[in-house]
């Protein structure tokens, strides 16, 4: 399985994502936001970080870079892409995810496990996965979902939710919304589910010592779903 | 304009300052020049205090590749590989812009590391704030922490540990001290020391403007009524640009074009290239006119004198130019060529043409001033008798209840999660431990780092308060099981004008240096903040250390949480209840005076290398320091960790529970070791010649003292988390 992880400048979770790729069986090419053309992939993932030090709005000039063109078209071709908070905030920017994002509703920067509850599995991204409600890593500043009423109801229709922020036991409320994000909306697909962005990190989680292993579930059912 | 006294004596220099750079020029100094002399003259830059002491510190070991001197100092933990680090305090700029200031400080850092061809793969902090009630305190807190995060947060480094200190003598100066550690291969490193002639100077990073300008000289005055005007001293700071920069310093530093490279921190274009000349014992000149300037029509004294941030400096090999102007504008950064390496030995600066400045080196570096300041001993206060009556309508678990929730104690939790302590997927222990540690990527390594300061103990006798903070910043090293390599300091202090204050730096510096001395810990990197001073009041004495240790194995380290029910729980280090200057007598008795806990050397490195021996035969389950608060709040923390509870033995020697839980007698631990390995480990401790305790037993979720006194842990965690939270929701 070929993967890419597009580098912009001030992406800063592009070495973790090619590690956890490469850890489970993709063979990953990192690709420079300048360069035109996409090498061969199975998945092209935006990685988290802070692509043009989020200036103008978070993912808004990065979404504008060369590579994305090509991006845009392989997703509209229906290819796999991934954005990881950074890269999922690049993905709204881009249009290929509708709604956009606000800052955390405490206005301050969170780092820590949180539990999401998945949503639906009947896309290539978590069919067959092993459990509903995953421990994930959060750090962001701006991971405050929104969208118009309207687009909640288009995207909730369409099932193109994918991960609500829950408890461990999969509850979804207030109490366990950890930026504001409506819904508890902590990851979407675009209509077709090719497109998937969230801000939690699966990529912290591969590994016990880190911060725990539900992102190792995560990327090993993703491969063989690609396969 | 042209220069005179007065003019000299705003600057910051000394009457006395004026007259030896007269003679040393022979000439009146223009005003360009006079700016570039109080640059590197100021306490800041120059060191002229604290020098004549700082030679004592032992700055060698077996692991130094570096000490004290360049941009930070190196250490060697074996294989190719070799750690970059150093503290750098941001007091004076935080106090007055909080956000900026922090962040600027952790930039800054964070350049001095990656300068050396190091990636940084690790932040820690140590930030001091006058008390809760203060008014400022609560935005002062709220803007430093915000910085710290804004700029490492975006630049992709973990912030891994660190420490937050109230106390009433910072309530008008604040302290903001950054760390960073780099991991860079032992071939692969890059030093500031110009050497050849007519090397091209190269400008690279942002470009320069009209902020910062004097913030060196600002941070070595001390504040009056109109700290409100030093506003435009203060740096701003664009993490973005630096994430740049260091990416692209590291693309160029893989390659061999690159002799000397240093970044403009402090009194930027000039100390950064006059120590680089001074250090090949060379000339420079600059070509201002080059420079790239954010605004226009920026004079010779405005470009030499900015503190603009993320800026660096770098003598190439000739011919390199084009390759490294490539690098550069692949990351959108300015890239100039603005002089070269002379052999006249001055610093030469030309401007539309003209020479706008032209002093020897030597006449700013080694001539510079050197001063044997006065100071007056601080003697060690008597002991004091604490009568009976005081303890008597105290219950230990109300009083565990109240120390946890202190503020000094408290869980730091609200400030570390705004901080990304997780990216670059090697934090294996997270704040909130004895030490913060990563792995060194891809290989079975992992390097541990602690910051400590103790104001109170430093107060109260700065000699022993020396000792302590190295002798603790080794037990949080050796609790989550690496060896203790080597420390950076920063020494944060009053005005060095003042007798008092200097006395307590003199004695501090040799606490520092008897303790470090004596546990092969050696400084190999630091610096000095004086003039953390309002009017006249200063802040307590604040040597702050940063200490890094190796785990050769990661997965031998160590956490404070206990483990499993049934474990036996150790003391380490004899309980003598020493309780002056403890957080119970401060805060509980409300007692301030007596000395604090006696350093004894022996048992301190005893301990610590017979606890490292239980490690290395996988005896210890969990291990904590014995710090503030005593055995007990040490033992509260490794069970609201676990989420375990304990049982505890009668203590057999010392009747007053008081001093025997809260006493803070230095050279302790508490370990959680299995049953079947009693035997071994106390035949161990007792071949050792190491004191221990039988403190008790874990079990399920409940700290039972004795049949009267209980208390869940639910409840303690509770004291322990909810204070710092509720401050600042409020």
């Amino acid at each position: 399985m070929n993967s890419s992880v597009i580098t912009f400048p001030g992406s800063n979770c592009d070495r973790d994502m090619d590690v956890a790729l490469k850890k489970f069986g993709f063979n990953n090419k990192m690709v420079w936001h300048e360069n035109v053309d996409l090498p061969k992939s199975d998945l092209v993932v935006l990685p988290g970080g802070f692509s043009y030090g989020d200036y103008l709005r978070c993912g808004s000039m990065a979404s504008k870079s060369k590579i994305m063109r090509s991006v845009i078209n392989f997703a509209k071709d229906g290819g796999k892409v991934m954005g990881i908070c950074n890269g999922f905030q690049i993905l709204i920017e881009s249009g290929l995810l509708p709604g956009a994002m606000l800052r955390n509703k405490y206005l301050e920067f969170i780092c820590k496990n949180v539990f999401v509850k998945v949503n639906d599995k009947d896309n290539s991204y978590f069919k067959g996965l092993k459990k509903d409600i995953l421990e994930f890593h959060i750090a962001h500043n701006e991971g405050n979902y929104f969208c118009t009423s309207e687009q909640v109801k288009e995207i909730d229709d369409n099932n193109q939710i994918a991960l609500y922020y829950s408890d461990v036991n999969g509850n979804i409320d207030e109490n366990n919304n950890p930026n504001g994000s409506i819904k508890n909306i902590a990851g979407i697909f675009n209509k077709e589910k090719n497109v998937l962005g969230m801000m939690p990190h699966p990529e912290r989680m591969i590994d016990l010592l880190l911060s725990g292993e539900d992102g190792s579930i995560f990327f090993e059912n993703l491969i063989n779903n690609l396969k | 304009m042209k220069v005179n006294e007065q003019i000299a004596i705003d600057h910051g220099l000394k009457k006395d300052e004026y007259k030896k750079i007269c003679d040393l020029l022979k000439r009146i100094p223009n005003i360009t020049e006079l700016g570039i002399f109080s640059a590197m003259w100021n306490e800041h830059c120059s060191y002229k205090s604290s020098k004549l002491h700082l030679k004592n510190l032992p700055t060698k070991g077996t692991n130094v590749i570096q000490g004290p001197g360049e941009n930070a100092g190196v250490i060697d933990i074996g294989d190719e590989d070799a750690i970059v680090f150093k503290i750098e305090s941001h007091n004076h700029p935080s106090f007055i812009e909080p956000y900026q200031g922090a962040a600027t400080g952790v930039g800054g850092i964070m350049r001095d590391v990656f300068t050396m061809g190091a990636r940084p793969i690790a932040n820690l902090n140590s930030i001091s704030f006058g008390l809760p009630q203060n008014k400022k305190t609560k935005n002062l807190l709220r803007g430093v922490v915000h910085g710290i995060g804004g700029y490492g947060n975006c630049m992709g480094v973990p912030t891994i540990a660190g420490q937050t200190i109230f106390d009433e003598s910072y309530n008008e100066n604040i302290l903001v001290n950054a760390m960073t550690i780099g991991l860079v291969k032992k071939n692969k490193i890059f030093y500031s020391k110009a050497a050849g002639l007519k090397k091209p100077v190269i400008y690279v990073g942002s470009k320069t403007g009209r902020d910062g300008i004097h913030g060196a000289s600002m941070a070595s005055a001390v504040f009056d009524e109109k700290i409100e005007e030093k506003k435009p001293t203060v740096q701003v700071g664009d993490p973005f640009t630096e994430k740049l920069l260091l990416e692209a310093c590291l693309e160029l530093m893989a390659g061999d074009s690159i002799i000397a490279i240093q970044d403009m921190g402090a009194a930027g274009l000039t100390s950064s290239s006059i120590e680089m000349a001074s250090k090949g014992n060379l000339g420079i000149e600059i070509n201002l006119n080059k420079v790239p300037c954010r605004e226009e029509k920026m004079t010779p004294y405005e470009i030499m004198l900015s503190e603009s941030q993320e800026r660096m400096l770098i003598i190439l090999e000739n011919g390199k130019e084009n390759l490294a102007k490539k690098i550069f504008d692949k990351w959108n950064l300015d890239f100039a060529v603005i002089g070269q390496t002379t052999n006249s030995k001055n610093i030469e600066l030309f401007f539309n043409e003209k020479k706008v400045a032209d002093i020897p080196i030597n006449a700013l570096v080694e001539n510079s001033p050197m001063y044997d300041r006065k100071w007056k001993k601080t003697k060690l206060p008597n002991k004091i008798k604490i009568e009976k009556e005081h303890f008597k309508n105290l219950k230990v678990v109300n009083v565990l209840n109240k120390i946890l929730s202190n503020p000094n104690i408290c869980s730091k939790e609200w400030i570390w999660q705004q901080y990304d302590h997780t990216v670059m997927g090697d934090t294996i222990q997270k704040p909130g431990g004895d030490a913060g540690v990563v792995r060194v990527h891809g290989t079975n390594k992992a390097v541990a780092a602690s910051v400590d300061s103790s104001a109170v103990y430093c107060w109260a006798h700065p000699l022993s308060g020396g000792k302590q903070i190295v002798c603790e910043s080794w037990r949080n090293l050796i609790s989550v099981g690496a060896k203790p390599i080597a420390i950076t300091n920063c020494l944060n202090f009053g005005s060095p004008e003042n007798e008092d204050n200097m006395g307590e730096f003199v004695a501090c510096v040799k606490g520092l240096s008897e303790a470090s001395s004596y546990l092969q810990f050696p400084v190999v990197s630091g610096n000095v903040s004086f003039y953390n001073q309002t009017k006249n009041i200063g802040i307590k004495p604040t040597p702050t250390i940063g200490g890094v240790g190796l785990i050769k194995n990661y997965k031998n380290m160590i956490t404070m949480g206990l483990k499993e029910i049934d474990n036996i729980l150790l003391i380490i280090g004899k309980t003598e209840g020493h309780l002056d200057q403890s957080v119970f007598s401060r805060d509980i008795l409300n007692e301030k005076n007596g000395p604090p806990p006696e350093i004894n050397l022996f048992n301190e490195k005893n301990n610590g290398e017979t606890i490292l021996k239980l490690i290395d035969k996988n005896f210890i389950k969990a291990a904590h320091d014995v710090s503030l608060g005593g055995i007990i709040t040490a033992l509260s923390k490794m069970c609201i960790k676990g989420k375990k509870g304990a049982t505890l033995k009668k203590p057999n020697y010392l009747i007053n529970p008081f001093e025997y839980f809260f006493g803070e007698d230095q050279g302790r631990y508490i370990i959680e070791i299995e049953k079947i390995n009693f035997n071994n480990v106390t035949k161990i401790l007792e071949k050792n010649t190491v004191h221990y305790d039988d403190l008790g037993t874990v079990n399920e979720n409940m700290l039972i003292i004795d049949k009267k006194s209980k208390v869940t842990i639910d409840e303690l965690t509770k004291s322990h988390t909810n204070w710092l939270t509720n401050y600042m929701s409020k």
